[in-house]
């Protein structure tokens, strides 16, 4: 048994607080062996990557390593001086932060920062620094290195770029990597390539990784070992396989159950709740005072036809000069009534330009937009209002989807009193009732939203959304924002909701096993275009366009989770 | 430090009981802050203690500046705590050359000061939230055409822009309506000269905001850009404005002070500070420092305390900073 090149010993960092001391990592332990990937995962505010920080020696203070011991290669580190951490910083630990745009300095070409970290280090020339940084871009993978060199970090694509930072993480020839969620800002078919090389360049120059990562997928896929945390201690470590296919700790089989499945379609997702009080979802008490859906005509509530949408990326004061990008280009699709369609596709492929202007926030460039039978996009404002109430929206951010200024009910509130819905005195009423059924406290809705954890808030838009009983809802993105406990509860009520009150819901989603678990049929978006459409199970099943294939090939799997 | 964020909010939910509303303002970050700042607090109460000084000016006066009866003469030029050599008396901060007390000048000045600058920049304000908010909401032509005049503005210096204003308005108003009209004029002459800061940050602010899916929600259903900018967006632009307008409070007491020593601004009859250190500052070479000295440490007291308090509301309303 090898010796391991970092160890982690009961490491405790706290930060004194104004109400008290907090601590953020509690009595953490664990080794990384030469060439071995360590996962570390846990959920927002688990102490994850603060742990990484303290092993980098970069915590902000008032942060501060309060207990416990670090040793690198047999020597302590963790007492060091600020000179001492600075040295060891970069040399003996490589750094690989989550963005890759403020990790690289846009002012100095990808060279020579690749040559300034080489020549602080190691004592090279320049010629010499020159060609191990070279030797280093073509080893990540970039391809015609020597001509990249001289490029800056903007000139290269966002994978580009964190294949970049490996590389700069790499030049001293470290024995450990933090490497602190370096795929998050990235599209799948990314993240896999960029996992793949952090995994052989581990193996190839025996280098300890700590991965630290929120997504299970990215664990099952990447490391041997791993760590799982919650709010700041250890609950369980040990080997990848062990772990994720029979994990002993509550907490682990409950974040495990929470991640979607991406084989098999399940009708719900398992929820086993760890900590903290079950919020529950009232959809019974909610039914009862819900109108009967009414079936549209034709049996398809929307229809999209053909629509384009064009914005200005230059614009000149003779129009025919502004130069256009077409964000959305000719996509058709109908939803039937009372069904879940889901929209995927990577960053950029126009998915929520869609459902905007569906929503009536942006205006089509071309084609038509049915509604229930009748044309949106040729109606007035008065025409449109009358629809206002049966369109309602969810939004990916929970932070900034609610005002900070408004409290609850103010916010929930505001569409039955602009609409002319209800007076104020029911609105008030209504608006409690709603609170109470998508499972928040009783006081809830005389509080500002910054009281609320991103989960809450999610559940507040949803209360805001139904307020105006509406027949179709559009959810951008609603979870990728959540914790996946978290989005195993949301998810859960959205298809409440569809079943139950029999709404129709457009989802719009990169990710495609929580698109499985949710949708009755998918389209597929790529660069503006729709470039499939199917049943979720036939092209989850059977894909027929190549890229609808390549990206599902690129889904993070979990093969040790069956069922 | 999304890390510091609990991760049961629950157990939040139950330990914190309903608080009142001055519990809550008490309980703020703000008001932590500000118990932890001792320049912040110092400021505050020197800048407090100034402002109801100026407020309260006839209950803390010895004299009445303004009424001629209560002055007498043969008290001109009395030195700081000395008796005067004719009548006796004594005064802490001694008289000017027509024996009034300067103390009770000061006092009376700094009410004028005071109003006027704040007027100035409650002016200021309002047009710079409105044209910033316009701005930064509507964008198109409306933005290019206020932010234009907002830079124009800003390659004169803001004392020129007063002068000229105050001249143009000195200009059109009737002779005998002048001195009663002189503080107004000084007013917007100040104000029209200071709304471009607020502008230029509003319509920052703005644009962050517009962006944000709350906005977006309220477009959902229906609302028109208007109630969006006044119920949206207004609140959650309010801070940054709250942070300039104290520091440009000092600003506009200066700038008062400065057109005023120039014999532009406030009139000899309505002395403010600035009148009062024009008037001291003739006789600084004949001895009578006094009558220079205490106005002009009132100006720099009050400048200085309400500019440190915008500095610390500045910080401690930035997260980033903490």
């Amino acid at each position: 048994m090898t010796d391991p090149v970092l160890s982690i010993r009961n490491l405790t960092v706290e930060i004194p607080a104004r109400r008290g001391l907090f601590r953020p990592v509690e009595n953490v332990s664990y080794d990384i062996k030469p060439g071995e990937i360590r996962g570390v995962v846990g959920e927002s505010g688990a102490g994850k990557s603060m742990t990484g920080n303290a092993v980098i020696g970069l915590l902000d203070p008032p942060a501060h390593i309060a207990e416990g011991e670090i040793w690198l290669k047999g020597r302590r580190i963790d007492h060091l001086g600020t000179e001492e951490k600075r040295a060891i910083r970069g040399k003996e630990i490589g750094m690989i932060f989550q963005d890759p745009l403020t990790s690289l300095n846009p002012l100095f070409t990808v060279g020579e920062q690749l040559v300034e970290t080489i020549q602080l280090h190691l004592k090279l020339s320049s010629d010499e620094a020159r060609e191990r940084a070279i030797a280093l871009l073509d080893r990540v993978s970039i391809p015609n290195p020597s001509e990249r060199f001289d490029q800056y970090p903007h000139q290269f694509s966002g994978g580009m770029r964190q294949r970049v930072v490996i590389a700069l993480a790499l030049c001293s020839d470290p024995s450990v990597i933090v490497a602190d969620e370096p795929t998050t800002a990235l599209d799948v078919s990314i993240q896999a390539q960029v996992l793949d090389l952090i995994k052989e360049l581990a193996a190839e120059r025996q280098v300890g990784v700590i991965l630290v990562t929120h997504d299970m997928g990215v664990i099952a896929d990447t490391t041997e070992e791993v760590t799982v945390m919650y709010a700041g201690k250890v609950v369980e470590s040990g080997k990848t396989d062990r772990i994720l296919g029979a994990p002993e700790h509550e907490y682990t089989r409950s974040l495990i159950s929470a991640v979607p499945r991406p084989h098999v379609k399940l009708k719900r997702f398992p929820q086993v709740s760890y900590g903290g009080r079950e919020t529950e979802f009232k959809i019974e008490d909610l039914a009862r005072n819900w109108p009967k859906p009414e079936a549209s005509g034709s049996g398809k509530l929307l229809e999209v036809k053909e629509i384009t949408k064009q914005f200005v990326v230059k614009s000149s004061i003779i129009p025919s000069w502004n130069s256009y990008l077409t964000a959305v280009d000719q996509v058709s699709f109908d939803i039937r009534d009372g069904e879940v369609f889901g929209l995927v596709g990577e960053s950029g492929s126009g998915k929520s330009t869609v459902a905007r202007m569906i929503a009536t926030l942006y205006e089509v460039n071309g084609g038509r937009i049915l509604f229930d039978g009748e044309d949106m996009t040729a109606m007035d404002a008065a025409g449109i209002a009358r629809y206002r109430r049966q369109i309602q929206m969810i939004f990916q951010d929970p932070f900034s989807s609610l005002n900070p200024r408004m409290t609850v009910a103010d916010i929930v509130a505001e569409p039955l009193l602009h609409l002319g819905i209800l007076p104020k005195q029911e609105a008030k009423l209504r608006v409690r009732e709603l609170l109470d059924r998508v499972g928040l406290a009783k006081d809830a809705w005389r509080k500002y939203p910054h009281e609320f954890s991103g989960g809450q808030r999610q559940r507040i838009s949803i209360a805001r959304a139904l307020a105006t009983q509406p027949r179709f809802l559009i959810c951008d993105e609603p979870t990728s924002a959540l914790d996946v406990s978290i989005q195993a509860q949301i998810l859960n009520i959205l298809k409440d909701l569809q079943e139950h009150l029999g709404l129709t819901i457009l989802f719009i989603s990169h990710d495609l096993p929580v698109v499985r678990q949710m949708c009755d049929r998918v389209g597929v978006m790529k660069q503006g275009q729709l470039v499939e459409q199917q049943e979720t199970e036939a092209l989850f099943d059977a894909p027929q366009h190549p890229y609808t294939r390549e990206l599902l090939s690129l889904m993070p799997r979990l093969e040790q989770l069956s069922g | 430090m999304s890390d510091l964020t609990p991760t049961d909010q629950n157990s939040a939910e139950e330990t914190a009981p309903a608080l009142s509303r001055l519990h809550r303002a008490l309980d703020s970050d703000l008001a932590y802050s500000f118990r932890r700042s001792p320049v912040a607090m110092v400021s505050a109460a020197v800048s407090l203690t100034l402002i109801l000084a100026a407020v309260f000016a006839p209950l803390f006066a010895t004299t009445n500046p303004f009424d001629p009866s209560s002055l007498n003469l043969m008290n001109g030029f009395t030195p700081p705590l000395q008796p005067n050599a004719f009548t006796g008396e004594s005064f802490a901060m001694g008289t000017d050359d027509q024996g009034r007390d300067v103390y009770s000048t000061i006092l009376y000045g700094m009410r004028i000061s005071l109003f006027v600058g704040a007027a100035a920049v409650l002016f200021a304000m309002v047009l710079g939230i409105v044209l910033g908010l316009l701005a930064g909401y509507l964008g198109g032509w409306v933005e290019t055409l206020i932010m234009r005049v907002a830079d124009i503005q800003l390659t004169f210096p803001s004392i020129l822009v007063a002068m000229l204003i105050f001249g143009i308005a000195k200009g059109v108003t009737p002779v005998e309506y002048r001195d009663q009209m002189a503080i107004w004029v000084l007013i917007l002459a100040i104000g029209l000269s200071d709304w471009v800061q607020f502008a230029r940050v509003v319509r920052g602010a703005t644009l962050v905001e517009k962006s944000k899916d709350y906005v977006d929600a309220a477009r959902l259903i229906g609302r028109r850009a208007f109630p969006i900018m006044l119920r949206h967006i207004l609140p959650n632009v309010l801070s940054p404005v709250l942070v300039i307008a104290t520091i440009s409070l000092a600003l506009a007491i200066i700038a008062e002070a400065t057109l005023s020593f120039l014999g532009v601004g406030a009139p000899p009859t309505q002395p403010s500070l600035g009148t009062l250190i024009r008037i001291g500052q003739g006789f600084l070479f004949s001895g009578e420092w006094w009558i220079l000295f205490f106005p002009a440490c009132t100006l720099l007291a009050l400048a200085l305390s309400v500019n440190l308090l915008g500095d610390w509301l500045r910080d401690a309303l930035n997260p980033r900073l903490r």
